[in-house]
Parts: C-alpha cells; sequence; structure tokens
C-alpha cells in the first residue's frame, strides 16, 4: 500500500465531498423546509461560475471575484423565490419539477446568450497556481485552497444552524413546518432567506471548481443529480446528514476511481477489470443511495422529530 | 431520482426536437451534417460547422453546377440523438450525403441508418475500429483517419524520445479504447496504469484522484487522449499538479486550436513545448491549406482546428464525386467510384483510400509553439509515418 497515494487521494475525496456538500446543504434545506424540488438548484452552481470568471477577468483578483458574485447569486436566488419558488409551494412535487425544469432552460440559455457557447476560464494568481510540499507530499495549492474554504463555510454553517437564532428556525421549519408559522415566526422571510442562502452556496461551489474544470453551459446539470443523491443518503432536511453524505460520496467516488481497478483485477482478467472499473465505480454512489432506500429510508442522518 | 432523470431525457429529446428545422427542395445537392453544437462539447461543432460552410463559400455554393443545401444537426453528444437525427435526414430532408460525427459512438449509432438507404456516409471525425475492420461499407468514407492511427503514431515517438514506462489516460468510450489500443500497439516500453475516465454529457472534468496514480506510478511520461473542453480542463490540472518535469506530456486530440486560445489566456504555460501527433497541423505547407487557413482566420479570428480541416476535405470529397458524374446523385457506382481516387486538393496534401476507404496518409509530430502574432498554436516538428494505412484494413472484405 503506497501512503502517500492513500493520503493524497483522501485529500481529493474530502475536496470533492467539500464541494458536493455546498451545493447539498442549499438543495436539503430548500426541499427539507419548503418541500420544494428544486431542479434549479444547478443553475446557480453555474452562474456562480460564470458571473465569478466575469468579474474576476474584470478585477483581476480572485478573492474579489467570489465575494462579489457570492453576492450577486445570493440575490438572483432571492429573486428566483420571491418570484416564482414562492407561487409553488402549494402546489404538488410534479408542478415543482417542471417550473424548475424550465429554468434550468431559461438559465441555460441566458447564459448562452450572456457568455457564448464556450467556457471560460478563471485564471488563478500564480501563487495558487503551483504546488505545496508537505513532507514528502506535494499538493496543488488550489486544490488545498478548495478544502480550507469549504471547511469554512462548513464550520460557520454549523454554527449558524446549531447556535443562532435563524439557524433555531431553520431547524424547527425542517422538523415542523406548521408548528413554527404557527409560532409567528414570519415564515416568508425564512423561507426567502434560506432560499438565497442555499443558492449563494452553490454559487460557491461553482466558482470554487471553475478554476479547475471551467464555467461552462450545463455544468450545473451534472453535479444536480450527485447533489439529491446525497440530500437522500443524508435525509432530507439535515444539513448535518448532507455534511456526512457528501464526504461519504467523496470518498466513494475518488477512492472507487482510485483503487477499484486495482481490486477487480485480482479475481478478473486485467482486459475485463480496466473495462469494468469505470463502469463500477460509476455507480457506486447510487448503489449506495438504493441501499439506504432500502434499509434506511429517512437517510443515515434524518432531522430530529421527523 | 430515476423519474427526475427520465423527465430531463425526455425533455432534453423534445427541446433539440423543436430546434432542427425542415424544409425541403426538389432539385439540388443535399448534405446532411450531424454534429454537437449544444453542450460544451458545441464548441467542436461550431468549428466543423465554420469549416464545412467556408468549403461551400469556396466552391462558389455550387457542386458541378448544381445549388448545395447544407443541413446541419445536433446531436447533443448522445448517440440516440445522433441515430435520431440521422433518420430525420435520411428518411425526412432524403439527403444524398450524410458527413459530419465528432464521436465513435454517435457514428456506430447512426451508420446504419444511412447505408441501408443507400447513401454515402462520410465521417469527418470518428474512425471507430469496427468502421474501418470487419463493418466497413462500401458507402462509408473518412476524411478523418481511424482512431489507432494517430495514438500508434504517438507510440513510435515515444520509443525514440526513450520513453521506458507510460501512464494512460483515455475516457470511456468506443475511441478512448481505440487510443489506448493504438499507443499499445507500437509502444515497446511498458504501461504501468490506465485509466478510463467517465464520458458522455455528464463526462468527469476533475482528473485529481488519476493524476495521483499517474503521479505514484513513477512512468517516464504520461499520455493522454481528452477532445474538446475536457482538454483545457486536463492540462490546467495536469499544470496545477506540477507534473511538467517529472512527468511529460504526450497527447492526441488534446491539444489544439480549441483548447489552446484558453490554456493561453489562463498562462498555462506547461502547455508550451509538449508533443502530440496528427495527420494535420495548420502550418502544413500546401496551397489548399494556406488558403483553408488563412481564409478561416480572417473570418473567425482564430485557427481552424483538426476538426474544421477534416469537415472541410469532407465537402470537398463531395464536390469531387458530383463533378466526376456531372452532377448526378443517383449513379451510386459512378459517385463511389470518384471518391475512391480522392481526387480534390486536400488540406493534408495527397492522400489515396485504402480497400477499407479509410485515408492512407502521413502522420507528423507537432510541438506547441507561440506564432509570430504571440498566439500559441502547433508547429509541425517531424513526419512519423508516410502513408500510413490503419491496421484494421486487412479486416475488411472490401
Amino acid at each position: 500500500m503506497d501512503w502517500q497515494l492513500l493520503i493524497t487521494q483522501m485529500l481529493n475525496g474530502l475536496q470533492l465531498g467539500l464541494l458536493l456538500f455546498l451545493v447539498a446543504s442549499g438543495l436539503t434545506l430548500i426541499f427539507g423546509i419548503m418541500d420544494f424540488i428544486n431542479l434549479s438548484h444547478g443553475s446557480f452552481y453555474m452562474l456562480g461560475a460564470f458571473i465569478c470568471s466575469s468579474i474576476t477577468a474584470k478585477t483581476g483578483s480572485l478573492f474579489i471575484g467570489i465575494v462579489l458574485a457570492v453576492l450577486v447569486v445570493f440575490c438572483i436566488g432571492a429573486l428566483v423565490e420571491r418570484l416564482i419558488a414562492r407561487k409553488l409551494y402549494q402546489n404538488d412535487h410534479l408542478d415543482h419539477v417542471l417550473v424548475t425544469f424550465g429554468l434550468i432552460l431559461v438559465f441555460d440559455t441566458l447564459a448562452h446568450l450572456i457568455w457564448g457557447s464556450q467556457g471560460r476560464i478563471i485564471s488563478l494568481p500564480d501563487s495558487l497556481n503551483g504546488q505545496i510540499n508537505l513532507g514528502s507530499l506535494v499538493l496543488p495549492s488550489y486544490r488545498l485552497l478548495i478544502i480550507g474554504a469549504g471547511l469554512t463555510v462548513a464550520i460557520g454553517l454549523y454554527f449558524l444552524v446549531t447556535r443562532s437564532r435563524l439557524g433555531m428556525r431553520i431547524r424547527a421549519g425542517a422538523s415542523n413546518r406548521q408548528m413554527v408559522s404557527a409560532l409567528g415566526v414570519d415564515i416568508d422571510r425564512l423561507y426567502l432567506i434560506v432560499f438565497a442562502l442555499g443558492a449563494a452556496l452553490a454559487g460557491l461551489a461553482g466558482m470554487l471548481i471553475a478554476p479547475i474544470t471551467e464555467a461552462s453551459i450545463g455544468m450545473g446539470n451534472e453535479i444536480i443529480i450527485i447533489a439529491f443523491v446525497v440530500v437522500i443518503v443524508g435525509g432530507i432536511g439535515s444539513v448535518k446528514g448532507a455534511f456526512y453524505a457528501a464526504l461519504l460520496i467523496g470518498f466513494i467516488d475518488t477512492l472507487g476511481r482510485s483503487y477499484l481497478g486495482d481490486l477487480l483485477a485480482l479475481f478478473l482478467s486485467s482486459q475485463n477489470a480496466e473495462t469494468a472499473a469505470p463502469a463500477l465505480s460509476a455507480m457506486l454512489i447510487y448503489i449506495l443511495m438504493a441501499a439506504v432506500l432500502a434499509f434506511r429510508p429517512q437517510g443515515l442522518f434524518p432531522p430530529s422529530n421527523s | 431520482m430515476k423519474k427526475t432523470k427520465q423527465l430531463l431525457t425526455s425533455t432534453f429529446i423534445a427541446a433539440s426536437l423543436a430546434v432542427a428545422s425542415a424544409n425541403s427542395y426538389a432539385d439540388g445537392v443535399k448534405i446532411g451534417f450531424v454534429t454537437t453544437l449544444t453542450t460544451p462539447a458545441g464548441v467542436i461543432g461550431e468549428d466543423m460547422q465554420n469549416a464545412a460552410n467556408l468549403a461551400l463559400e469556396h466552391l462558389g455554393g455550387k457542386m458541378a453546377d448544381q445549388d448545395v443545401e447544407l443541413i446541419f444537426e445536433d446531436d447533443g453528444f448522445k448517440p440516440e440523438i445522433g441515430k435520431q437525427k440521422t433518420d430525420k435526414l435520411v428518411k425526412k430532408d432524403k439527403v444524398d450525403f450524410v458527413s459530419g460525427y465528432i464521436w465513435s459512438h454517435v457514428l456506430m449509432a447512426s451508420a446504419k441508418s444511412v447505408l441501408d438507404a443507400g447513401k454515402f456516409l462520410i465521417s469527418a471525425n470518428a474512425g471507430p475500429s469496427q468502421m474501418a475492420g470487419k463493418g466497413c461499407d462500401s458507402n462509408f468514407f473518412s476524411t478523418s483517419w481511424q482512431n489507432d492511427q494517430t495514438p500508434m503514431a504517438m507510440g513510435e515517438v515515444l520509443n525514440t524520445q526513450g520513453v521506458k514506462s507510460l501512464y494512460v489516460m483515455v475516457p470511456n468510450y468506443a475511441a478512448g479504447k481505440n487510443m489506448a489500443a493504438g499507443v499499445e500497439r507500437t509502444f515497446k516500453g511498458e504501461i504501468v496504469g490506465k485509466d478510463m475516465t467517465k464520458w458522455g454529457k455528464d463526462k468527469q472534468l476533475d482528473f485529481s484522484a488519476e493524476l495521483a496514480k499517474a503521479k505514484a506510478s513513477g512512468a517516464d511520461g504520461l499520455f493522454v487522449f481528452y477532445p474538446g473542453s475536457a482538454g483545457g480542463a486536463f492540462i490546467k490540472q495536469y499544470q496545477q499538479a506540477g507534473l511538467k518535469d517529472s512527468l511529460p506530456l504526450y497527447t492526441v486530440f488534446t491539444v489544439d486550436s480549441i483548447s489552446l486560445p484558453k490554456l493561453q489566456a489562463a498562462d498555462m504555460q506547461g502547455v508550451m513545448g509538449s508533443k502530440s501527433t496528427m495527420f494535420w497541423g495548420p502550418d502544413l505547407d500546401n496551397a489548399a491549406n494556406i488558403k483553408f487557413v488563412s481564409d478561416f482566420k480572417a473570418k473567425h479570428g482564430k485557427y481552424p482546428s483538426f476538426y474544421a480541416a477534416q469537415s472541410y476535405d469532407s465537402i470537398m470529397l463531395i464536390d469531387s464525386a458530383l463533378r466526376a458524374t456531372g452532377g448526378k446523385v443517383d449513379d451510386e457506382d459512378a459517385l463511389r467510384a470518384a471518391m475512391e481516387k480522392a481526387d480534390f486538393d486536400s488540406v493534408r496534401g495527397d492522400f489515396t483510400y485504402g480497400n477499407n476507404h479509410m485515408p492512407v496518409q502521413n502522420f507528423y509530430l507537432r510541438e506547441v509553439v507561440a506564432d509570430a502574432d504571440g498566439n500559441w498554436t502547433t508547429q509541425i516538428s517531424e513526419t512519423v509515418y508516410e502513408a500510413h494505412q490503419d491496421p484494421y484494413a486487412a479486416d475488411c472484405q472490401l
């Protein structure tokens, strides 16, 4: 066993898991609190990446780009909630799916009109394009930054949800919606904040990944499916569940890609192993979801009292 | 979840069908062109579309004095949609030729529709081994290459460069497998590791796990095939991982005029000097290529990609056949005989067709350099193969 490789892969898994968490935390709150299925949540991820690329190109600073773009995506999220989502809370899930799927098309086309069909890159400053040596480990510095940023946001969210008044209401909303509004909490305002906050977090995830891949149309549609898997595995409405499920899925995906081929080669011919491994590692997270749905349908960490 | 996915798929299909236009002429030549115009890979399709249109413009909009209608269709990067669009072109638009096809799996799904109808199919990119070997067809032609050839040339380059061990990374689909098989066919050293990553509409773009494995393998070189936008993403991560000096990069169909401008904008110096093999280059010195490249640059402000070169040639090949038959589109045998001669000024210089209708052509080694204006491009440094025929030709019964 190559320990250096294992540690590097664990960090890669952590990075993927944290990005998934940023997307899934908003999704799970919106799903859990408002009972609203938001397929277009991935669009905020894409918009975050594109807006950040434009601002970064203008100002020359990735930091300013991220800060401003998070604010912009927060506002877009608030607008979508106010103008569209709010009217749909009373309707059933099929309506949510239809409308938010339409929103995906609208946002994709909008991005096409504004930024063109080509993806857009976000340039990193030289200091982030390099590597950091940790003993004998050499790691890309930008990936460490993603891990740092992801953990910071996760801790911030933990304190927000468990220690603040807003967080108390969010948790209460996730457990029992009717009771919260019966107790006189301004539910409209709570919904608005949760929706916009979720959008901003998804946008942040898009901004963080774009310097590695690029901002491209449809990038959100790729991650939204996995984010839903995270939400289901973690337990709908549970931020804590989303955190653990996102990390679990990040590790499963990364380690599956890293070691499954060698593992299969132990009892399959190398030809078969090398074809089966990629297919199987892409399936692993769905197998996990199926297992969770079969044995623990409420998810691994459901919100209390639900 | 499944419902959601099904809904997504069906709505995508509905949306893309709505885009397709339907108008038909009675006379003239009709050419269908299937490529990817949406999804991030749409940038490739755009390049092909521009080149096909430029070819038609160079022909004055006519082939053998007949009006030409060029109908573009978007395959959405999906075999099933590519097949639907091909069916539509053959049955509804009643085209005489179908060209295009970036992706091997899309071509494989669509080929039967064209060939069973007795029409001509001209691949302007995809070159799966099946179409070159046992599954070859008298009405199938290629203006590109068979998938294995370009990586085979790269295998030879690796041998002469003294690379003893190699790590291979390719996407997990028909062409990816052919590319890996191609380099393994000629490379004499040891393949110390191989990754096949998820591909398609939701393709994997974060290669952290694979790059860490490649680095840990201690290989002398890294061979990759990542066409389209995935290429840019790969190169960025390769540079960010700091592998330039320890693990030199050898690519096929990855570093091209689609990825290079973006890499230059991000100042990814790691790609400078990286080596790739190809049947063509924008600097190839022949009259047809000089005209093609300069007119394309004047019109679109960038170098044409190899996808563009192949698309340009596919239109020119059809034109050469129609000139030979005096514009008759219904004489299948005469058209085929004319196409087999490859009697046109190809941007790659002279080439001939093998028994399986795959080009027998030169392959070159190219390096990334900055041109006179400072734009990053590729420059041919040596000829690896002269008049090279693909290894599957012997399996073809034509």
